[in-house]
This record gives structure tokens, sequence and C-alpha cells, in this order.
């Protein structure tokens, strides 16, 4: 208990040390800053910029990194990532755009004009910064990161300021013409253009001559001015990006709400904070839903694709998988731009984006820090891989089996392969030509994802709601997949449209699974096109690029093409029409990308490998523990000089009345003693090993009794005496009488036989058992000299048997003493002499510590064969309370798995007595029937050595008697048996020997009538009873 | 002649003979009878309490999808009992087998028969680990007796998406259900038996299992923890849910199996070297 305590507080006081020391995250301090920049065409406007500057908190130069907001924040809404990232050793400066927040100005949608410049003076500012490490005077090393708004002006920035070292924009976009009205369409010919065209060709923002960036054809974007000139009109989201900035004051959708001063004028009603064209082309286009030159011609000066080519940043793309507003394809556009001229340019998509999903913010951040910690600190430049891959997939990993959470891989590859794949797989799809309409006013709408909703409508992993109208859909359909497959990038089909005009239709790629479930979108993404019908033909064909996803269809799961002519977040013509819709070939292509196919999705190596390293520990747990072998006493035990001392033998022997072949014996021991003394004499006092002692037990005898005489020193009585305490111990403790004895004994031995005269003269007034006793010690030697030819009969044998409690207080002590075939042995000691721990022993139960114990010759360990002989009854019964007395008799014997022939039950259990209670449960019996049925099942199978303990604890008068016949009974027939009692009077009339033991040590062995013979011959004829003479040799008689 | 007639230590303490001494038991007969009522006190539950008409609502817990078929039911009364109730059959089962013995002194008894101990705890756990699995198979059986009975024979509708999958295509998957639940309960047997070594107490022993294993619950909630928590005994308890899922998923299941293992090896061998050295005092 004591050790668990002291466990447990040990256990506390490192928790509470480890938990005060461990490092604490160091504390970031924002330090808020007013900073006046000047923008506008002419460099002549001047700005407020609220913003906010967490200095590296370990002091020092570190690289900065500006952190932008999305649309509709501030500052604030980036200042958790700020001091995240500060923490990382980084300088960071928030503020909050121009036209949001508390800084002053317009929004001019990131234009080169305005937002540009104010960012570029932030650089400059924070080049002047002393916490700010530069790379050249006025150059600070710093690096942008944001999301949306703030990710285009990263993108924008980097392109007209190349003092910046590294960005990291995220879900933003390349081209806000073409996110605002896009068109997925290619049409070979026709009024269409194709969209391999330079991008931002042509464009009057254009600061310098664009280098064109070769772009696929089954691109989802299309950049041209004419594209987007006949893009669908992204209505809804279009709404949300400029009520937002017009609400900003009121109530912002994003960030919480701050107030700017002065009362709302018409024109701010109208227009908010936007700059008055924004403003003006806005609600010119939401009115019509058709882009115009103008418009496209602003959205194109906000579109970082037009100037991608200039960005010598190396760029971190992190893209959306569930973004309708700026799908993967801008991503993937930016990405080409800028890897074109040789940047390092990585892309993640994500699981989140404007329309939700889980938006992994940890993982975007390590993502992020990353990067920064390679191209704005330098750490692993040298190393061969980059921390970050060049593009990396968030894939859902199923649900977590213990937290029930999805989990989500990263599959990476080491190149980004684009929109296209490494490879294709074609899937045919079925279907007919369909005739859908388009109905009056473009109502009801069929509905993928609604924008700003999407998250709150959809599942995770589902598509989310996806409503396609009756009649207005057209709908072909792959064969179940017999492979699974795994769709990365964008799709491309080729439809026939015709019908009359332009149509404006909405692709859509449905993953089936079976008829009870809704079909699923992926990411709820759909391709709006707009199909020109030349008049003279009728019909045209058209390639469409399906919206880009990485999605994987299951073995079974059909693929479901769907053309629709509405969709809700989208501006669709209001005049009604009828078109037919076919595919222009029968098969979708799939992209897939190779290189991502092996992410980590196996069984971790720790599932196999754990089991099998237990398996094996366990098989070594097990292997090493068989035993305990105690090798150093058996040797000992059996040899010349071994102490063992049989109770019998020295009563029978010549201390009174001398037979001669015992004299003879004693004579031979003697000799044995003597031998031993003389070559053990001088090395005595050095000899540590109990059994070393043992055979120099003679040697002490001989010394200490040979000058001294009578002196109390010889303090060996002991049977089986250890010199080395005994010689200093024994004297002082006083016990004079008994040690004389032993004395006296031992000095008989030493001079022959003679040597009892010689005694008895000696000691005086010692005690007369103590002779006894000592001619124990000396018979007790010769009588093993004999047995150890005899062998295996002895039914028992023990011979210096030790064992310690816990706390090193000796149970038993060097005990030895052999019981002979025939006796009934009566085992007495007080409380605490050690009867019980020695009876224990002999079933097994207890290891000794040192010494053993042999039952017919054999050994005695845990579960040793040798014990199915042994009957025993220790401490009480043990019965199954539940089970009649007979079932848990014949059940005990059961478990012996000895034939039943063998158990004897009626013997045994006449001697129980029990009648008709024999039947009933064992817990409704009194202590007594208890007890005899313990006995009883002690003597199934009339066990050859039977071990009794207080055998007639709790019996009445009669049955004490009963129970004295049965066990005399018992032994006549050859068997032995050992009683331990308390019962002195019975010990008297039951046994045939005695063996004395106190405080774990043999204290006399014999006959009774040897035992009480020889008090009577000290006493003088008193007629002395056991108890007596049991309390004379205890040392408690008064 | 060292040994008594007829005696041979492969011979002793034959299953039957344990299975007997602990079935006539007043926990073994309490714990069985309390498993198979358990299904019928549900349905009487379901039955009598008030009427839900949420049915295809988009609330599609495991609960709200009980009544829906006997095969749901049986699922919901297995992941009711899954977490806490089987957990104190196992750990009775296997924690009371050496403990309460040596509780009522038959232990000696036994081993100076002698039963040589490391048969003694080989057959006892044997025994112990037949009645867990009995008690482990005869709950969801039961349930789907009874929730066939009650609700009627149907396909299952798998919680949280609503889909369903046909009865007798799950039949096989409820196998599953059932085997990983052993295998799961294997931490808890090992736990148990180890401690029922150790002490005296049956109580202690059972009670010290289902400490460690509310412990292990406990500690599984932080999420502080991060990937350490795969590593508690208690963390993959509920992945028998993947088997019910259209696209059946065995990862977890296999990590669960492999962590319960592990630990159950490591208990079980340290119980059997613990128990070989000990010296028996009661």
């Amino acid at each position: 208990m004591k050790r668990v305590a002291a466990l447990v507080a040990a256990l506390a006081l490192i928790g509470v040390t480890a938990w005060l020391v461990w490092p604490s995250a160091p504390e970031v301090r924002g330090q808020d800053q007013r900073i006046t920049v000047v923008d506008g065409p002419d460099d002549d406007q001047r700005v407020e910029l609220d913003t906010t500057f967490f200095p590296p908190p370990d002091g020092g130069k570190a690289p900065a990194v500006l952190l932008a907001h999305g649309f509709g924040g501030s500052k604030q809404s980036m200042r958790d990532q700020a001091v995240r990232l500060a923490q990382q050793g980084y300088a960071v400066l928030t503020w909050s755009a121009r036209g949001f927040g508390r800084s002053t100005g317009q929004i001019a949608l990131n234009s080169p004009d305005y937002e540009v410049k104010d960012v570029k003076q932030l650089i400059d500012w924070l080049a002047k910064r002393p916490e700010v490490r530069l790379d050249a005077s006025g150059d600070p090393r710093v690096g942008i990161a944001g999301g949306s708004y703030g990710g285009a002006i990263a993108l924008m920035t980097a392109a007209y300021d190349h003092r910046v070292d590294a960005i990291v924009p995220q879900i933003t976009w390349s081209d806000l013409a073409d996110a605002l009205f896009p068109n997925a369409a290619a049409q070979p010919s026709g009024a269409s253009t194709t969209a391999a065209q330079s991008p931002g060709a042509g464009t009057a923002a254009q600061p310098s001559g664009a280098s064109p960036a070769a772009r696929p054809s089954s691109a989802a974007v299309q950049s041209d001015d004419e594209a987007a000139m006949s893009g669908v009109f992204k209505r809804m989201w279009a709404g949300i990006f400029f009520g937002q900035g017009v609400s900003l004051d009121a109530t912002s959708l994003l960030s919480r709400r701050e107030t700017a001063a002065g009362p709302v004028t018409v024109e701010q009603a109208r227009c908010g904070r936007f700059r008055p064209e924004i403003c003006d082309i806005y609600q010119r286009v939401a009115e019509t839903g058709r882009a115009t030159p103008e418009a496209v011609e602003l959205l194109r000066k906000s579109s970082p694709i037009t100037v991608a080519a200039q960005i010598k940043a190396p760029t971190l793309l992190i893209q959306g998988q569930r973004d309708s507003l700026f799908p993967l394809g801008h991503a993937d556009a930016n990405a080409r731009a800028i890897a074109a001229q040789g940047t390092p340019v990585s892309l993640a998509w994500f699981d989140g984006g404007h329309d939700g999903g889980n938006g992994e913010t940890d993982w975007l951040f390590d993502q992020s820090v990353a990067w920064f910690a390679r191209y704005l600190k330098g750490e692993g430049a040298g190393q061969a891989g980059t921390p970050v891959s060049a593009f990396t997939v968030t894939r859902d990993g199923g649900r977590d089996p213990g937290t029930r959470q999805r989990i989500r891989l990263h599959p990476e590859a080491a190149s980004y392969p684009g929109l296209a794949g490494t490879a294709t797989t074609s899937v045919r799809l079925n279907g007919p030509e369909q005739n859908i309409v388009n109905p009056p006013g473009g109502a009801p709408a069929s509905v993928s994802t609604v924008p700003g909703l999407g998250g709150l409508l959809g599942g995770q992993n589902t598509g989310g709601v996806s409503i396609d109208m009756p009649g207005q859909s057209a709908a072909f359909e792959s064969a179940p997949l017999t492979a699974p497959l795994q769709l990365t990038g964008s799709p491309t089909v080729r439809v026939r449209v015709t019908g009359e005009g332009e149509a404006t239709l909405f692709a859509k790629l449905y993953d089936v699974a079976d008829d009870t479930q809704l079909p699923t979108l992926p990411a709820g993404l759909v391709a709006p096109v707009r199909v020109t019908i030349p008049e003279d033909a009728g019909s045209a064909e058209a390639t469409i690029s399906l919206p880009a996803v990485d999605h994987r269809f299951a073995v079974g799961h059909r693929l479901r093409l769907v053309v629709t002519t509405t969709d809700m977040g989208f501006a669709t013509p209001a005049q009604p029409a009828a078109y037919q819709v076919a595919l222009a070939s029968p098969a979708v292509t799939i992209p897939t990308v190779s290189t991502l196919a092996a992410a980590p999705t196996g069984v971790a190596w720790w599932v196999w490998a754990m089991p099998l390293a237990a398996v094996l520990l366990a098989a070594v747990l097990l292997s090493t523990g068989r035993s305990r072998r105690r090798p150093v006493l058996t040797t000992a035990g059996q040899g010349g000089a071994a102490p063992s001392a049989t109770p019998d033998a020295p009563l029978a022997a010549p201390a009174l009345n001398g037979t001669p072949q015992d004299a003879s014996a004693s004579s031979a021991k003697h000799d044995a003693n003597a031998d031993a003394t003389n070559g053990a004499t001088g090395s005595f006092p050095t000899n540590g090993a109990a059994y070393d002692a043992d055979a120099g037990s003679g040697a002490g005898h001989d010394g200490t009794a040979r000058p001294g005489g009578g002196d109390a020193n010889g303090g060996h009585a002991d049977v089986t005496a250890d010199d080395g305490r005994a010689d200093g111990g024994r004297g002082a403790d006083g016990d004079a009488g008994h040690g004389d004895g032993a004395g006296a004994g031992s000095t008989s031995n030493g001079v022959g036989g003679d040597g009892w005269s010689e005694a008895g003269a000696g000691i005086g007034g010692g005690s007369g058992v103590a002779a006894v006793a000592g001619g124990g010690v000396r018979g007790g030697a010769v009588r093993f000299e004999e047995a150890a030819g005899d062998g295996a009969g002895v039914p028992l044998e023990i011979s210096g048997l030790t064992k310690a409690y816990r706390n090193g207080e000796l149970a038993v002590n060097d005990l030895s003493f052999r019981v002979e075939r025939g006796q009934v042995l009566g085992l007495l000691g007080p409380n605490g002499a050690g009867k019980t721990t020695t009876m224990r022993m002999m079933m097994g139960l207890i290891h000794p510590d040192a010494g053993e114990i042999r039952i017919f010759g054999e050994r005695v360990s845990p579960g040793a064969p040798v014990l199915s002989r042994l009957g025993s009854f220790v401490e009480g019964p043990g019965f199954l309370p539940h089970l009649s007395g007979r079932d848990n008799i014949e059940l005990y014997w059961a478990a012996t798995g000895r034939p039943k022939a063998d158990a004897h039950f009626e013997e045994a259990l006449e001697i129980a007595g029990l009648g008709k209670a024999l039947e009933r449960a064992v817990r409704t019996y009194s202590q007594g029937m208890r007890q005899r049925l313990a006995i009883a099942q002690a003597m199934l199978g009339l066990p050859d050595l039977l071990v009794l303990d207080e055998p007639t604890n709790g019996l009445d008068p009669p049955q004490i008697r009963e129970m004295r016949e049965v066990l005399k009974r018992y032994a006549r027939d050859g068997r032995t048996v050992i009683v331990s009692s308390h019962m002195l009077a019975e010990v008297e009339q039951t046994c045939s020997h005695v063996v004395v033991m106190r405080r774990g040590r043999l204290v006399s062995a014999g006959p009774v009538s040897r035992l009480l013979g020889s008090a009577a011959a000290v006493r003088n004829g008193h007629g002395p009873r056991l108890e007596d003479v049991f309390l004379d040799l205890i040392g408690d008689k008064p | 002649m060292t040994t008594a007639t007829g005696y041979a230590p492969n011979r002793t303490l034959p299953l039957r003979v344990e299975f007997v001494r602990q079935f006539k038991r007043r926990r073994t007969l309490g714990m069985f009878a309390l498993l198979l009522a358990l299904p019928w006190v549900l349905v009487i539950a379901f039955q009598i309490g008030p009427q839900s008409s949420s049915q295809g609502q988009s609330a599609l817990r495991m609960s709200d999808l009980a009544t829906q078929s006997g095969l749901n039911f049986a699922a919901f009364v297995l992941s009711v009992s899954a977490s806490f109730l089987l957990v104190v059959a196992v750990a009775l089962f296997c924690g009371d087998t050496v403990a309460s013995e040596a509780n009522w002194s038959s232990l000696r008894y036994l081993l100076a028969a002698p039963i040589p101990r490391d048969r003694l705890l080989r057959q006892k756990l044997i025994v112990a680990l037949g009645y867990s699995a009995a008690a482990v198979i005869v709950l969801p059986l039961m349930g789907l007796l009874a929730g066939t009975l009650a609700f009627g024979w149907d396909d299952i509708t798998v919680p949280g998406t609503g889909e369903t999958i046909p009865a007798f295509d799950v039949l096989p998957r409820f196998g599953i259900v059932i085997g990983y639940a052993l295998v799961s309960q294997l931490v808890v047997a090992a736990l148990a038996f180890l401690i029922s070594t150790m002490t005296d107490s049956p109580l202690g022993a059972v009670g010290g299992a289902v400490g460690l294993w509310i412990v292990c619950t406990i500690l599984q909630a932080v999420e502080a923890l991060g990937v350490l928590r795969e590593f508690l005994p208690t963390f993959w308890n509920n992945a028998w849910t993947d088997a019910l899922v259209p696209e059946l998923d065995w990862s977890g299941m296999a990590k669960g199996a492999s962590v319960s293992v592990t630990y159950a090896a490591i208990l079980i061998a340290i119980a059997f070297r613990r128990f070989r050295r000990k010296d028996v005092t009661s």
C-alpha cells in the first residue's frame, strides 16, 4: 500500500513539475497603428489604414508576413492567425483594406491603382521596422498570406512589387470576370472562341507585355474577353459579394460589426463603400445578366491572371474543393501562369472553400508556415524535398472509428498535373436525345449549390441539396462501374444542342449509388455553358469542361450527366425556349492522377506489428518466469553434514537408554562432526551461507563448548543451528536453560558416548527437555545419514526450511524434521510459530526462501505431482458456497482428474457425517459441518499423507473423540497423519509423535511418550501433562 | 511411485468441471438473466414510450431507428450495452474467476489437489472467456429475436445517412459485429483476469477492471492526447458500426482488434507469470 501511495505521489509530482516547466507559447502583443498611404491613379488620394503589428515575441530581426483579410472582413478577423504566426517567429502585420473596417477609402477590388499601392507602402513601412529582417535597404524579407479577397491582393502585390518573397493565396480568383461570368463550353466553330488564347491579351490594365501562358483547352476558365462576354452571370454570388460591400457598415456577414463615422448618404446607401465606377457597373450588369466590355475590363484589372507572369515570389496556392465562387479552375489558371515563368508553385486542394466544407484551419496553417519557413526563413531549402508537395489533395479518409469524426487524408504528388490529369478514362454514357425547356422567367430553377448556405444545407461528404426540375433536364447515364474510379480534375463531355439562338445550359456530373439513395453531386458544382447555335445549322456541338473536383466513384456506382436549363445560382434567360440535347460523343472523359493514387490509405504498420510484438513479449514473459529454482540447497540437504533431525529417532536413541545400534550411529555422527570441526574451525566465522553454517555447526559446538563447559554461550539448542548468529544472540537473550542444554548436547557430541553424563553435570540446573533436544540434534544427524540411503519412502522430510515474511521477519527459520510412515504427528506451537506457513509450504502454496520439503522423496514445488498423495485441510474449509456439500466433494474430486472409483466417497462422507445436509448448499452449513466436510475432502482418495490444521476446531466433544479414532485408525494402515492443534490434551491422546515449534524454529521433536517421560525424569514423577511440557518448551511458563 | 494412482496433471480440472462449478453461481445466472431480459425491457420501453413521429426526418440516430426493424433494434441494443453493460459482464466473468476461489479458500485445495498453476489458470481463463463470449453473443441475438417479433423483419437502415442495406446482406455483417465485439472485450477480460490473480476480493477484480476501463474512457475524451488515444483500449470500442455501413470498412476494426489483442496478450502473460510465482496465502 505504501508503495502504491508513493508511486501515486511520485507521478503527481512529475505531472505538476512537467506542467509548471512545460514551455508555454511566447506571448504576442499587437501594436495598433494607423498608417497613412497615398494611392490612386495619380497618387493623390490619402487613405488611413488601420493596422496591427505583431513583433516577433523572441525579439531580434525576423521575416515579416502580411496577413490580408477576406471580403467583408477586417484586420480583426486575422488576429488569431496573426498571433499564431508571430509565435512561429515572424513579424506579422494585419490591416484592414481600404473600404473595410476602420480604414478609410473605398473598395476598388484589389486594383493596382489602389489596394496594390497601399500594400506596397505597407511593405515600405515594414522595411523601417527594427524587428524586420531586411534583404536590402528598403527591402524587407516579407511574405503575404490571405484568403479570397486577401489572396488576390497577395497575388497582385507579388506581381507589382518584387520585394515580396513568398505568398500563400487561398481560395482566391485568377480572373474575376470569369468567376462572375463563367462559360464552361468550348465550341469548335461559331461565335465562341477557343480557349487557347493568351490570358488577358489586349487588356488595357496590363502593365507590360504579357507573356502568353499556354492554357489547356479543357480548362474550366476561359479568360478572354469574349468568353466572359458570353458567360453566364453568377447572379447570387455576385449579389452577395456586392451586397457585403454595400452593407458593410450595417451588418457584415463575415466579420464583426464595425461602424464608420458619418451619416449614410443616398450614394452610400446605393454603393456602400464601393468605388462609384464599380458600383455603376455592377448595377448595370446585375440588371441584364450579361457582361459588358467595360465590366470585363474593370474586373480584369483586378485579376491576377493578367499579371501572373510577373510573379517571382514562390507561391503556394490553396484552393477549396467546395467552392462554387472560385472553383479549382482558378487556382489551376494561376498556377500555370506563374509556373510558366519558372517561379516555384505548389497547389493544395483542401476540404473547404466558399461553400463550406471542413475548412481544415490547422492543416492550412501548417502548410502556410511550412511554405514561409522554406522561403522566408530559408529552412529546408538545402534538403532534397520541399516540405510542401507540388500538389496535395485532401481526400475523405472515412470515419475515424474511435471518435466517429470524419478524417482526411492528404495524398501528395511531386508535380502538378493540371486539370486534365496524368491519364484519362473514358466512361460510356447512354441516353437518347432529350427535349428540355427553359421555363418562362427561369423559374422554378434547379438547385445545385446555394451560395453562402452550401455549408449549412449540405452534409460534409455529400454534394449538398441538388434538385433538377422535371422537364428541364436531360440525363445520360453510364453502366455500373466495375472498378472504382478516382476523378481528379475536370471531366469533359461533348454534347449537341439543337434549337434556336443561344442556349444557356448547366451541366453536372452525378455519382449515382443505387435507386434507394439520392444521387450525389460532387462538391455541389455545376458547369454553366452558353452554346451559340448558328442560325443555319439548327444545332451546335460543344465541349463542356465539367467542374474540377476530386471524387471517388465506388464500384457499382454509375455516372450520370445531367444537362438542365436553369440553376438557382445563375441568371438565366426569361424567355421560354425548347432544346434537344444529345451526346455528340457517347463518353465522358474522366481525368485521373495516378501519382496521387499511392495515398497512405494502407493499414498502419502497427496494426499487425503490435499484436505480433505483444505475443512475442508474452512468450518471453511466460518462458522466463517458469519457476524459481534454488539450487543452492539441494546438495547441502543431501550431504553428510545435513541438519535433518527426525523426531522419533533421537528419543528412541541413546540419550537415556542407549540402544546399541543408535550408539554406533551416534559415534558415526560424531566422527562426521569431528571431521567437519577439524576442517572448518578456522574458516567458520566467515561462513555466511545457511547450509555451510550447518556444516560448520558441529564446529561451532565444539569450539564454544570445549573451553566454556557450561557456558551459556553454547547457544545450539536449535536443531539446525546457525552458529554465526547463535553465538552472540543466544547468549544475550538470556535463554539460558535452553541454550545450556543444547550446549551440553553438543559437547557430548564432541566427546563421544560418554558425553551425556558430562552434559548432565555440566549444566547443573539445565532443563532435561533441553537435553533431549540436544540429543535430538545428534540423533537427527544420525538418522539422516540412514535416510539418505532409504530414499523415497519417507512420507515427509523437511530440511533447512526458511520462509520470511515480506518485512523480513522469519516465519519459518531453518526448520528440519522428518515424519515416518504410520505416525500421527502433532505439530505444536504458539500462534505465529510458523505451523500453518509450514503446512502451506507442504502443499506447494508458498515458495520456501531456503530449504526444501520432500514428500515421499519428491521435492515439493507448486503443483508437484506428488501432491496428489497428500490430503490437506489447512486454515479452514474452502468450498463453493452455492453448491451442495456433495457437489462440492464430487466436483473437487473431478477437478483432480482421477478416477471416480479411487475417491472412496462413501468412507469420506461417513467421516463427515452430514447426513441429509449433504444435499444442501454449503452456505447454509454451520462451522462444524464445513469443518467435517473439509476433512472428508482431505481424505478423498485416502491419501498416503494427511495434513490437518486444527481439525477439531468447531467440533463437539463426541465428534472430537470420533475424529481422534479416525485419525489413529488412518495411520494404523501405514499412512501418515500430521495434525496441528492448540488442544494439547487432544494431541496427547491422538498423536504418536510431536514437533514443537516456536518463532519459526523447531524446539523439540519426538514421540509423545518420550517427551512426557523425559519431563517426568527431570521433575521426578510429577505426572506431567503435555501442556506443562509445551509451555516449558516455548518458554512461556511463569 | 511418486503420484497417486490415476493422477495425471493434464487431466486435472476438466473444462466441464470448471464450467459446472461456475454455472450454478447466482452471478452467472443473474447476469445472463439480465442480458436476456434487456432487449425485452427495451422493446417495452419503445412500445409504451410516446410514439415519435420523426420517421424520415433528418435525425437518423441509432436510437431513432431502433424500431425500424429487428436488425436495427439488435444493433441498437448492442450499441447501448457495448460500452458498459457488456464490459461489466465480461469483467464479472473473468475478474471473478480466480479471486472468488481465493475468497472461498477453495483455491488452495485446488492447487494442492494438485492442479498445476498454469493449467488452473488456463482452464479457468477458457471457461471465463466462454461465458464472456456467450454473454456478448446472447445479447444481440436476443435483441434480434425480440426486435423481429416486435418490429418485424426488414432491411437495416443505416444511422446517419439513412441508407438501407438488405436484411440478408447484413446478416453476415452481424456476425462480424459480434465477432468484433468479442475481440474488443478481450482487453477487459484480460485486465479483469490479471487483477483476479492478484487479489482475494472478487469485487475488487471486477471493480478494478471496470474502473480502469472508465479511466480509459475519460482519457479518450481528452482530445489533446491526439493520436495517443488510438492506443487506449477503449478507443475503438464502437468501430463495429463500420460493419453496418453500405461499404464495409475494416480499418477501424483492424486497429481495434490489434490494440485489443496486444493488451490482452501482455496482460494474460503477466497474469500467468505472476500467478506462477505467487505465494497463495488466501
